[in-house]
């Protein structure tokens, strides 16, 4: 790249580069953006769990048999540092379950589950008076208070971001429009229908995150959105927004993929973006954001795109966290004879569910229902033929032949060396391979292995350092016992300090019979 | 209504398109016009060792998956055995016996590539394993050459082919110092070592306008499904760019000093297995490298040796070792060319 680094930061969005590899996939999105966005009516029960954030499960505030309004917080975290979570309607909490949490993992956490009476009734509501006058850190309690992570996928909670980007003196905020996996189309809806929430969203978290300018990326291939976006910055009439269109080339929408397009330069490894002066934020956590701070609404529902060729009428919801998925399905026509698998998420990221009653949440930007003939196998494993086409489609200019080896033999060094840290996941390598090997799977077991390993080796030195303490001590200890008789010994043949001693002891015990008590230490 | 009907899996949720036996077929489509040409100038000689070298090299392959305990199906029907044995028998000479494509697959399939470990773990590209082997071994069998069918006094007919390859007999009335006869690059080299210039040795009928007669038009067949085969992404371009620039770069400068002793550029791109070495041989994933920048390399050393050969080495064309010895050398290229991972 050209330039000097940091102005080719500042300069985000003037020219647009572009990232190593990625593929040109087929859309399909437009099958899910013919209708509408409705809000689906209120399910017979709300399942919300108490962890919908990159951190550790919440405390319920609530138990069964409370009745709870609208937007009223269910669930916080002790040191009240983690996003809170809300009733996502008015009701009776009937129940505190455990129950796999909507993750890869199916890991058990606490949920909270709702029983609506139907009214629907909000809480009492505090939004912030004025935004433009509110000092930062004010607009950072409400969007923490709101509960608002991060929507794009990865859930980071939304007001840590806010208040390091302003502690990093992150100087442009990137508001990420540019949805590149294929099937999802809910960040393409909520442009369509909402421009004006996430410009206002985009100008608060300007605020909040103290940057100088923002800079909106959306695809090159989103015209309805680029017209109503371009029409709302201009009312907006705040001229350090901007908007970019960038090349659809998965995975152009991953924040570092994003970065390098923007600015040409990389996200250093294993630092984040505000080492090069920019933050990233989703525009629907941006829209969440103008309502959290101006009419002081909770982040409660979102934006879910319910599609795939195995549903009978694609289209997006404004669903209700904690909304079950078949709920979702009946809103869309319902699943087609040759259902075969449910995503959450995208077809190249997503996880897929066992059964169709789990809950919608905050990360909920997709239930993909694949058929049977989408996800039949096309060929069996076969070893790597070394083709090279993995490396030429990373984006993250990795060997994943190479990596693969790594893992396949253990050799946990040189995949660390060969930067599997780097990895972000996209599925592009797998997209590709002709041997059919499941590439992301095994990075995935190996970037464990890995931690696990150093977290072995973490409790392994601390042991270590421990026991070495310990030995220290007692040597020092027996070498203090060792010299103290030595002492002894040698004062035994001193006869004047003997005498010396002896008078000492008798002038003591006169003294302590004399009533003074004092303590000597020989 | 919570049935579990659904089926779970790992994501990417989308199965590749493309298959090992889809990229091996892709290969054989962009040869046919090069074998068509062949047969065309040379006869109908190389469609029988194709077949002969195929069915070897599938016969053993089946061998080693049974003793191996693979499944015999999925590998047999990969076509990586078929290209190597039509590869190999576009290198020998049309009329070689029949034991000669046997035990070059047997060396090529069981010794380069299953003892090895199969398909993904050859070091060695089994095709030219193959062929040095009998090149080596059989150096009469191998080099029995035709002229093109143009020029050539006899051109057997496909039974007496069949009859020639296994059993060695010829017509009535023919020989084999007869019919057979060297090709350009042997020309060139033994004239060039017997004093002659090269335009002397150029007049000969045996070659064309800029390459041999017949091999020439060969090779821009090849070449035309070597561009194919760039065009559909089955090969990189480093490796064929490489090769072929390297020996343009390398001999040119030698042709522009020293005319007399030294061919045209063009002379070396279209003799002998140039192009399909630099677009079908040297390119086999499996034992070259897999960093671009490793394959420039790669296609570069193929390039140097070939030239060395050719011009003082023992055999007239340098291909074949040329590629054996940057396979030994692809692990190396490979640790020092691998590529800066993103953010490092």
């Amino acid at each position: 790249m050209q330039g000097d680094p940091a102005r080719l930061t500042r300069d985000a969005g003037q020219h647009l580069h572009r990232f190593h590899g990625g593929l040109r996939l087929r859309h399909n999105k437009q099958i899910s953006c013919r209708d509408p966005v409705v809000r689906p009516p209120l399910p017979q029960r709300l399942v919300v769990p108490l962890q919908q954030h990159l951190g550790s499960p919440l405390d319920p505030v609530v138990q069964a048999g409370d009745k709870v309004l609208k937007g009223q917080l269910i669930g916080q975290a002790a040191d009240n540092f983690e996003p809170p979570v809300h009733a996502p309607t008015s009701g009776t909490v009937t129940a505190i379950e455990t129950r796999g949490m909507a993750h890869p993992s199916r890991r058990p956490g606490p949920c909270v589950v709702i029983a609506p009476d139907g009214a629907d009734r909000w809480c009492a509501l505090e939004p912030v008076s004025d935004w433009q006058i509110a000092t930062p850190k004010a607009l950072q309690r409400a969007i923490g208070a709101a509960g608002i992570v991060g929507l794009g996928g990865a859930v980071f909670p939304t007001r840590r971001k806010a208040e390091f980007s302003r502690w990093a003196e992150v100087h442009t905020l990137i508001i990420n429009g540019a949805e590149c996996e294929p099937y999802i189309s809910c960040d393409e809806m909520l442009m369509r229908e909402q421009p004006e929430a996430i410009v206002l969203g985009a100008r608060i978290l300007q605020r909040a995150c103290g940057a100088e300018r923002t800079v909106i990326a959306i695809e090159d291939q989103m015209g309805a959105v680029s017209k109503a976006l371009a029409g709302a910055i201009r009312e907006a009439g705040d001229e350090r927004l901007s908007l970019v269109r960038i090349p659809a080339i998965y995975p152009e929408g991953g924040e570092r993929q994003l970065i390098e397009v923007l600015t040409g330069q990389q996200v250093p490894d294993g630092g984040l973006p505000a080492d090069l002066g920019l933050a990233c934020q989703n525009v629907a956590t941006a829209a969440a954001v103008a309502t959290a701070v101006t009419e002081g609404k909770p982040l409660i529902e979102r934006y879910v795109t319910v599609t795939g060729n195995g549903i009978a009428h694609p289209r997006n919801l404004l669903a209700l966290v904690g909304t079950p998925v078949s709920q979702l399905f009946e809103l869309s026509g319902g699943l087609t004879p040759d259902a075969a698998r449910i995503v959450v998420g995208g077809p190249m990221m997503g996880y897929a569910l066992a059964a169709d009653d789990e809950p919608v949440v905050k990360a909920s930007n997709c239930i993909l229902v694949l058929s049977r003939e989408d996800i039949a196998p096309v060929q069996e494993e076969m070893p790597c033929i070394r083709c090279g086409e993995c490396a030429r489609v990373c984006p993250a200019r990795l060997l994943p032949q190479q990596l693969h080896w790594d893992i396949v033999n253990g050799q946990w060094e040189d995949a660390e060396n060969d930067a599997l840290s780097a990895c972000i996941e996209c599925g592009c390598c797998d997209y590709v391979c002709p041997s059919h090997i499941p590439l992301v799977s095994w990075f995935r077991f190996g970037k464990d292995e890995i931690r696990r390993q150093h977290d072995e080796r973490r409790l392994a030195d601390h042991a270590r350092s421990r026991f070495e303490a310990r030995e220290a001590r007692l040597a020092r200890l027996q070498q203090e016992h060792s010299a103290r008789i030595a002492r002894r010994k040698r004062d035994l043949q001193d006869e004047a300090r003997q005498k010396r001693r002896i008078a000492a002891a008798i002038e003591r015990a006169e003294a302590s019979q004399a009533g003074t008590g004092e303590e000597d230490d020989a | 209504m919570s049935a579990p009907r659904f089926s779970a899996g790992p994501a990417p949720h989308m199965p590749p398109q493309t298959t090992v036996a889809s990229i091996m077929r892709q290969v054989l489509y962009a040869l046919l016009p090069g074998i068509a040409a062949h047969a065309w100038f040379f006869g109908p000689g190389i469609l029988v060792q194709i077949t002969l070298a195929s069915g070897f090299a599938l016969g053993f392959e089946a061998l080693m998956l049974k003793l191996r305990n693979k499944p015999l199906a999925l590998f047999l029907g990969d076509y990586s055995a078929v290209v190597t044995g039509v590869l190999f028998a576009l290198c020998i000479p049309p009329l070689a016996p029949w034991w000669i494509a046997l035990v070059a697959m047997g060396f090529a399939i069981v010794l380069a590539k299953h003892l090895y470990g199969g398909l993904g773990h050859n070091v060695f590209n089994p095709a030219m394993v193959g062929y040095v082997v009998v090149l080596v071994s059989f150096p009469r069998e191998m080099t029995q050459w035709l002229p093109p069918v143009s020029i050539a006094d006899f051109t057997p007919s496909l039974g007496a082919t069949l009859k020639a390859v296994f059993t060695g007999i010829l017509p009535a009335a023919q020989s084999w110092d007869a019919i057979t006869q060297a090709t350009p690059l042997d020309m060139l080299k033994t004239g060039i070592e017997g004093g002659r210039t090269v335009p002397e040795i150029r007049q000969s009928p045996l070659f064309g306008d800029f390459g041999g007669l017949g091999w020439e038009w060969i090779a821009n067949w090849y070449l035309l499904g070597g561009l194919y085969l760039l065009y559909r992404r089955i090969i990189s371009w480093q490796v064929p760019v490489a090769l072929i620039g390297t020996v343009v770069a390398l001999s040119l400068p030698a042709y522009l000093l020293d005319p007399a002793n030294n061919p045209v550029p063009l002379q070396h791109v279209f003799s002998g297995a140039l192009v399909l070495g630099a677009f079908f041989i040297a390119t086999d994933p499996v034992s070259g490298c897999t960093s671009a920048k490793g394959r420039l390399w790669f296609g570069a050393g193929v390039g140097i040796i070939t030239l060395i050969i050719r011009r003082w080495g023992g055999y007239p064309d340098g291909i074949a070792f040329g590629v054996l010895l940057m396979n030994m050398a692809a692990p190396l290229i490979d640790r020092y060319t691998k590529p800066r991972a993103y953010g490092r």
